[in-house]
Parts: C-alpha cells; sequence; structure tokens
C-alpha cells in the first residue's frame, strides 16, 4: 500500500516533507509512551533479575512427565477440547456471515446498519475468549457448553472482519449481468457473491479453526471444560509433572491442527 | 414466486411486443452535464441495430438505460407496453429478464462451471431453491445444452468458467443471454475485449442467434466495418445525441466525419 | 422437441456430483450432531441459560461509574497499557535478532531450525498459559504480565520476519556482502530495507493483539485490568464488569485507530 501521489513533481514533494514530519512525531510519541511505561509500572528489580533462574526451576519440576495421567483424565480433556473448538467455530462461521452481510457495503446500502453490524463485529472480538468464558461460566455453569459459546461468540469478530472483506472485494460485473437477467435478490447473492467469496470462506474458516484449539485449551482455566480444567487441577495440586504433561499434549494438538489445516488447504484451495 | 419453465410469452403478435421505444431520454451523471440529450429511438421487428460513436459519447449509457443498470434522469422507455423506467422490485426483475444482455468483459460467474453460467439465465424464471440444489428443470438444462452446441461450446458443459478464452467466454455470454428466451437483445461493446477474427466470429453469431429468434438485437459497437457488416441499421451518436439513422448503405464519410469529428482517423 | 435432443445424443449429466465435497460436508455435519450431544448441548440447558442470561444483563446495566470504582479502573488500564506497550517495544527489539537466525537463507542450518524450534514454543502457548508459568516462576504482578507478553510477541513477529526474509531477494545481499562488509552490515544495508515496511505493518498488529492480551494475563496474576475483572466477577459486582469490558473494548478501539495509522504512516 504505496502512499506516493504523482499528480506532478511539485505536488509529491510536499506530501514526502508531511510524511517525515508526521513519522518523527510517531517515533517521538512512541518513546515518550515506551519512557512512562517504564517509570510508572511496578516491576521489583529483584524479581526481574531473578527470573530467569526461576523460569528454568520451574521447568526442571516438569519433568519427568507423568505419561500415566493421559488415559486417565488428560485424554477426555482432550477431546473435550477438540469439540470445544469445532464447534464453536461452525457456530461462529453461521452467525459472522450473517453479520458480515451485515458489514458489507455492497450488499447492505443503510449506513446504520453497517455500524451496527462493524459494532458487533468490535466487540465480540475486543473482549477476550476468556473473558466470555467467565460470563457464561457463571450464566450456564462450568462445562464445555460455556467454553464453546465462549469460543463462538469471540471468533464472531475475526470471522466477520474477514468475511465481510471478502465480500466487498467480489468483482461487480457478474453481479451486474444477474441483475440485468432479472434475478432475485437471493439468487444473485447465492450465484454471484458465494462463488466468488467460496475460497476465502473456507480459508478463514480454518483459519480461526486452528486458532480456536488454542483458545479452547485455555478456557478451562475459568470453567470452560477441557485441558484447561485438566491444567488448573494439576497446577492446583502442585504436581507439575502432570501439568507438563498437559502442556505437551496442548503443544503436540497445535502442531497436529497446523498440519491438518496446511493439507486441507493445499487440498482445496 | 413464478415457476414458469421456458414459456413463450402469451400472445402471438410478436413485432409490436418487441418494440422499444424511447421517448426524450436524458441522463446527467453531474448535474449540468448531460451524457445523454433527448434521445428519442424506437426499435422494432427483428434485425441488428448498431450504435456506433467515440467514447463517452453516452452509446453504453444509452443502452444501459434501457434495463435501468444505469438510471434515467428523465424520460419514458416503452417496452412491452411498460415504462421500464417507472418499474421497481418485482415488475422490474419480471421485465429485465425479457432483456438479454451481453458484456463487454463478459461477466460470467469465474468459478462456477459454463453450464451453470448459462443456466444463470432462468434466474428469473426459476425458485430460488431450485437455483441452490441446482435442481433446474430437464427442459431447462436440455435447452440450455443445445444452446452450447449452436455457440459451438458443446463439449465445454462442465469446465470452470475461468478455463476459457475470451472469445469463448463470450460465447457463453452470448449463451447465457438467449437462454433468457428473451424479447429483445442488447450488447454492450461485445467485441471490444477480443482479437480481430474473434470479433467476427461473434458478431456473426449475435446476428444469426437474434435472427433465428426473431428478436431485435441492439449493439453497441466502436468498429465501424463490423457495424457495416453485421447491423441492418446503423444508428451514429455524437456527444449525446442522435445524428445518423439508417441502413449501413447510407452511412457516408460526412456522416462518420460528424459522429467522429477529425479526419485524421477515417484515412 | 427435448426429447430428440436427448436421444440423439448420449444423456449429457450437467451436475456430475462432486463426491469429495458431499462426503466431507455429510461428515462435518455428522460430527457437529455427535459433538453436540456430548458437550450437552440440549433446548432446555439454552433455555435456562437464556433466563439466567437475561438477568445477568440487568444486573450489568447501567454500568458502575462510582468514583472509586473508576479509580479501580484507572490503575488497572494504566498498569495493563504499560504492560502493551513494554511488550510489544521489547518483543520488536527481540525479534529481530531471533527472526534473522531463523531465516534458513541468512543462518547456518542449525541455528536456524534450533531458533524455528524455539519460535515455534512460543507460538504455540496461549498467553494465558504462559503468564501462569511466569506468575508460578517469578510471583505475581506486571513483571510476570510482560514477560508473558513478550514471548507471544516474539512468537509472533519473528515467524514473520524469518518469512520475510526468506522471501526476499538475495541480490541486494550479494552485492553487499561482494564489498567484503560484515555481517552486521551485510544485515543493516541489505536486509533490513527490504523487510522493514511489512514488519512496521507487523509490529502495528502485535501491539493491537497485545492490548488485548495485556486485559487478559492480570486474570492469571499477571498485573493490569483482568485482576480488577475477575474480582469483580467473583464480588457479583456485574455492573462494574460492564464499565471494565466497556473500557476495554474502547482502549481496543483506539488501538485498532493508532495502529492503522501507524501502518498508513510507513507504507
Amino acid at each position: 500500500m504505496t502512499a506516493t501521489s504523482v499528480t506532478g513533481p511539485r505536488q509529491w514533494h510536499r506530501f514526502s516533507l508531511t510524511e517525515r514530519i508526521m513519522r518523527s512525531v510517531f517515533y517521538l510519541m512512541a518513546l515518550i509512551a515506551i519512557v512512562w511505561s517504564m517509570r510508572s509500572i511496578e516491576i521489583i528489580p529483584e524479581f526481574l533479575y531473578d527470573a530467569p533462574q526461576q523460569t528454568v526451576d520451574l521447568f526442571a519440576r516438569m519433568w519427568p512427565i507423568d505419561w500415566a495421567w493421559y488415559p486417565k483424565v488428560v485424554h477426555a480433556a482432550l477431546l473435550e477440547t477438540l469439540h470445544t473448538a469445532t464447534l464453536g467455530t461452525v457456530l461462529a462461521v453461521l452467525i459472522a456471515s450473517l453479520v458480515a452481510l451485515l458489514v458489507a457495503r455492497n450488499i447492505t446500502r443503510s449506513a446504520v446498519l453497517n455500524g451496527i453490524g462493524r459494532f458487533i463485529l468490535v466487540a465480540t472480538r475486543s473482549v477476550h475468549a476468556v473473558v466470555w468464558a467467565l460470563f457464561f461460566v457463571a450464566v450456564f455453569g462450568p462445562g464445555a457448553l460455556a467454553g464453546t459459546l465462549a469460543i463462538a461468540v469471540h471468533s464472531i469478530g475475526f470471522t466477520g472482519k474477514f468475511l465481510s472483506e471478502a465480500i466487498e472485494e467480489v468483482k461487480s460485473g457478474p453481479i451486474e449481468a444477474l441483475t440485468a437477467a432479472g434475478a432475485p435478490p437471493l439468487a444473485i447473492l447465492l450465484k454471484g457473491y458465494w462463488p466468488q467469496v467460496k475460497p476465502a470462506f473456507l480459508a478463514i474458516a480454518m483459519f480461526r479453526w486452528d486458532i480456536n484449539v488454542r483458545e479452547s485449551a485455555v478456557l478451562g482455566l475459568v470453567g470452560g471444560g477441557g485441558l484447561g480444567m485438566a491444567l488448573d487441577t494439576a497446577m492446583s495440586n502442585l504436581y507439575w509433572d502432570q501439568a507438563g504433561l498437559v502442556l505437551f499434549v496442548i503443544f503436540a494438538i497445535v502442531v497436529a491442527v497446523e498440519i491438518v489445516t496446511a493439507w486441507i488447504r493445499s487440498r482445496i484451495i | 414466486m413464478e415457476a414458469t419453465t421456458g414459456g413463450n410469452p402469451s400472445t402471438t403478435d410478436r413485432s409490436s411486443d418487441r418494440s422499444l421505444r424511447i421517448e426524450h431520454l436524458h441522463k446527467e451523471y453531474r448535474a449540468g452535464e448531460p451524457v445523454l440529450r433527448d434521445v428519442s429511438l424506437t426499435v422494432e421487428g427483428r434485425g441488428l441495430t448498431a450504435i456506433i460513436g467515440p467514447s463517452g459519447t453516452g452509446k453504453s449509457t444509452l443502452v444501459r438505460c434501457i434495463n435501468r443498470l444505469v438510471e434515467p434522469t428523465s424520460g419514458e422507455i416503452l417496452f412491452r407496453g411498460q415504462d421500464m423506467v417507472r418499474l421497481s422490485g418485482r415488475e422490474l426483475r419480471a421485465a429485465r429478464r425479457r432483456i438479454g444482455m451481453i458484456f463487454q468483459e463478459y461477466n460470467l460467474v469465474e468459478r462456477l462451471s459454463v453450464i451453470e453460467n448459462v443456466l444463470c439465465g432462468r434466474l428469473g424464471y426459476v425458485p430460488v431453491w431450485r437455483a441452490w440444489l441446482r435442481r433446474f428443470p430437464d427442459a431447462d438444462i436440455a435447452r440450455a445444452f443445445e444452446l452450447l452446441d449452436a455457440v459451438g461450446l458443446g463439449d465445454l458443459a462442465t469446465q470452470r468458467a475461468d478455463q476459457l478464452s475470451g472469445g469463448q467466454r463470450q460465447r457463453v455470454g452470448i449463451a447465457r443471454a438467449l437462454m433468457q428466451e428473451p424479447d429483445l437483445l442488447l450488447a454492450d461493446e461485445p467485441t471490444s475485449s477480443l482479437d480481430p477474427k474473434t470479433s467476427v466470429e461473434i458478431m456473426e453469431l449475435i446476428a444469426r442467434r437474434a435472427s433465428a429468434s426473431s428478436i431485435p438485437a441492439l449493439v453497441n459497437i466502436h468498429n465501424v466495418e463490423l457495424a457495416r457488416r453485421y447491423a441492418d441499421r446503423i444508428i451514429g451518436m455524437s456527444k449525446g445525441s442522435i445524428v445518423f439513422d439508417g441502413p449501413p448503405q447510407a452511412l457516408e464519410d460526412s456522416h462518420l466525419l460528424a459522429i467522429y469529428g477529425g479526419e485524421g482517423w477515417l484515412e | 422437441m427435448s426429447d430428440t435432443s436427448l436421444s440423439a445424443r448420449p444423456q449429457r449429466l450437467a451436475f456430475p456430483p462432486n463426491w469429495p465435497a458431499r462426503i466431507g460436508f455429510t461428515v462435518l455435519a455428522l460430527y457437529v450432531l455427535y459433538a453436540g450431544t456430548v458437550v450437552d448441548i440440549t433446548w432446555a440447558r439454552f433455555l435456562t441459560g437464556l433466563e439466567q442470561g437475561s438477568r445477568f444483563l440487568s444486573r450489568m446495566f447501567p454500568p458502575n461509574t462510582a468514583a472509586d470504582k473508576l479509580a479501580l479502573l484507572h490503575n488497572g488500564m494504566s498498569e495493563s497499557l504499560q504492560i502493551a506497550i513494554i511488550a510489544t517495544a521489547v518483543g520488536v527489539l527481540l525479534s529481530l535478532p531471533l527472526g534473522l537466525a531463523a531465516a534458513r537463507n541468512l543462518a547456518p542450518a542449525p541455528l536456524a531450525w534450533a531458533s524455528r524450534g524455539l519460535i515455534v514454543a512460543f507460538r504455540t502457548f496461549h498467553p494465558v498459559i504462559v503468564a501462569i508459568l511466569f506468575v508460578k516462576a517469578v510471583g505475581f504482578g506486571a513483571l510476570a504480565g510482560m514477560l508473558a507478553l513478550v514471548v507471544a510477541s516474539l512468537g509472533f513477529l519473528s515467524k514473520l520476519i524469518a518469512e520475510a526474509v526468506e522471501e526476499m531477494s538475495m541480490k541486494q545481499v550479494e552485492a553487499v556482502r561482494a564489498t567484503g562488509a560484515s555481517f552486521l552490515a551485510v544485515v543493516i544495508m541489505a536486509v533490513l530495507p527490504q523487510v522493514m515496511a511489512r514488519f512496521i505493518g507487523f509490529s502495528a498488529y502485535q501491539l493491537d493483539s497485545n492490548l488485548r492480551n495485556s486485559a487478559l494475563v492480570g486474570l492469571v496474576g499477571g498485573g493490569g485490568i483482568g485482576a480488577t475483572l475477575f474480582t469483580a466477577f467473583q464480588r457479583f459486582d456485574y455492573d462494574f464488569v460492564l464499565t471494565i469490558v466497556l473500557a476495554i473494548i474502547g482502549i481496543v478501539m483506539v488501538g485498532e485507530i493508532v495502529s492503522g495509522f501507524m501502518r498508513r504512516l510507513f507504507q
């Protein structure tokens, strides 16, 4: 995304100067922000120096990993995490599609509706899945239902944003042709917009599923079910070898999901 | 929702049904700068009418006003007894499906197959669920294959549209327009993106198919030679007004001068 | 009409079934139903939840704006902001060497693989988990939160830098190397200019991400607004919860504007 405008040499120079000034201003402000942060933050220096040593200590306590705990608790927790992630993604994609239609300016002309849709998207993605999980646990009780809803609601934001961008980037020519043929609006959506959006749709869904597996693993920490709960239990009891096992499983499943999504992407897109 | 699958219009008197009468059409994209100035025009019966003129003279705007892809500022467009300018919603869609349009950039849905693109011509006629599930009526599917054969693409029916060359894509576009069983065929610079040989083939195809279906064709074109060769009637436009209206034989250099201005290009 | 054409040639299929897609879709649908039962999504639970939920929402409105609560909010948000800013700055600084070390076209193979492994480890674990680990290691407070976000930033930025370096043109690098310059000079003169533009964009995104996550790490003891939020939940101060959430949304929106601005400025 270049910012050079070439309407004439004189114009170009002027823009470049403004740009340089703005950049300097930006650097200055960034510096001020950093300095302010460093002076106000309450970090006890002794703890900072001690940190590397403490971290290594912690990892030492996790070894050797307690593999025996896997079939007893961790396997079920793993499955629950996967269900949460997948169901949450499916739900999110469905709802996000509707919101995306609301936000896309070539489908919904009303600025008010656009704004409402945009607000929904910003609000759902600003509030982290874990915070949504806190809310849903309070409403539905602890377990995978709260976790699934938390994942679903949080994902609406990102998914909807990317989908709306894909919809807005659709080529208008085919849409014009279908309109000229007298097709009703729903048919134009299905035959004109959907085929053009489909590749992006699948890519976004895959991408989100990948991230959601990571997120779902954590939700258990606040009661959302899955591996997070196993981790919480292990750490509360100070069984570091079990905690190490859960961390290892999380690592393994994230890598596995990345491989799977890469494979699917190469086959379909 | 109507479920007619290719029925012909109820009246048998076709030529008056298919006449297009444009009365005092006026279009300004920006206030005070008219692109179409008080254009009046009648297109009747069969035959190919070519509109020629330099870029920016309103040819494309004129053609697109007919099916309301562009909104006229004022005037009347009478087609099949209705004023297109006053229609909206379902009535507008019903009127549009009787007008087939062919575009310069073909405007196919590239990820769909060739035959599905052709069947998109029926979207104004079939219920949406049929289109979604791809369960078009058998008669429609048979007709789509026939049309593809007629334009020479019978073997490519299930190929994706983006695998076709420009000339092939335009043929699909023509088939799609004909699939609507239209009473009028519009073409907005159908050959401008094609090489000379293919341009001739496409014009030939448009003229032949329009004649076979006994419908008038209104073609916006900037290649005068092609216009002379295939048109039964030529309309020359300059600066938003019609300055020539007659058979190709009557088109003389003096007229071309009036239309295009400047002598240099005539040589 | 259709009969003769259909019998004149073998029946042609307009829409050959797409088996992989059909199977994939069916499997997905069945899985969703299965998982739904496992997770115990029943209509009854949903309805009771709705009732509970509406009760909640009524307790959340209007958001609490009492002076002491606002003071708590201000402290928490300031700390979160500080954590995010420092973590981004440190992350940006450290990610350059780590990203360069992970680029297979610049660094020797063992170093590159080791660095990549480190980056993958950083990215796999959610900032919340990393925060918990740091809390256990270095104690409660902003330090743990900041370290967790540094790790998250490194995981993201180093990966992108490594990829950008691997995609860049080696010609400039070779040209500078041919002059006999030291490694550092090569980096500054040939590598950095090519990746800098995209790097700024990534940094802007990471700042935005850290802002969002800084609100989180407090939930597990990492300092910032997260701790305030968690306490409010536990004390059933739901109107204060709403205040905090609105503040978080506001900060994130501002952060997005700033990072969008950054990206436009440097690209």
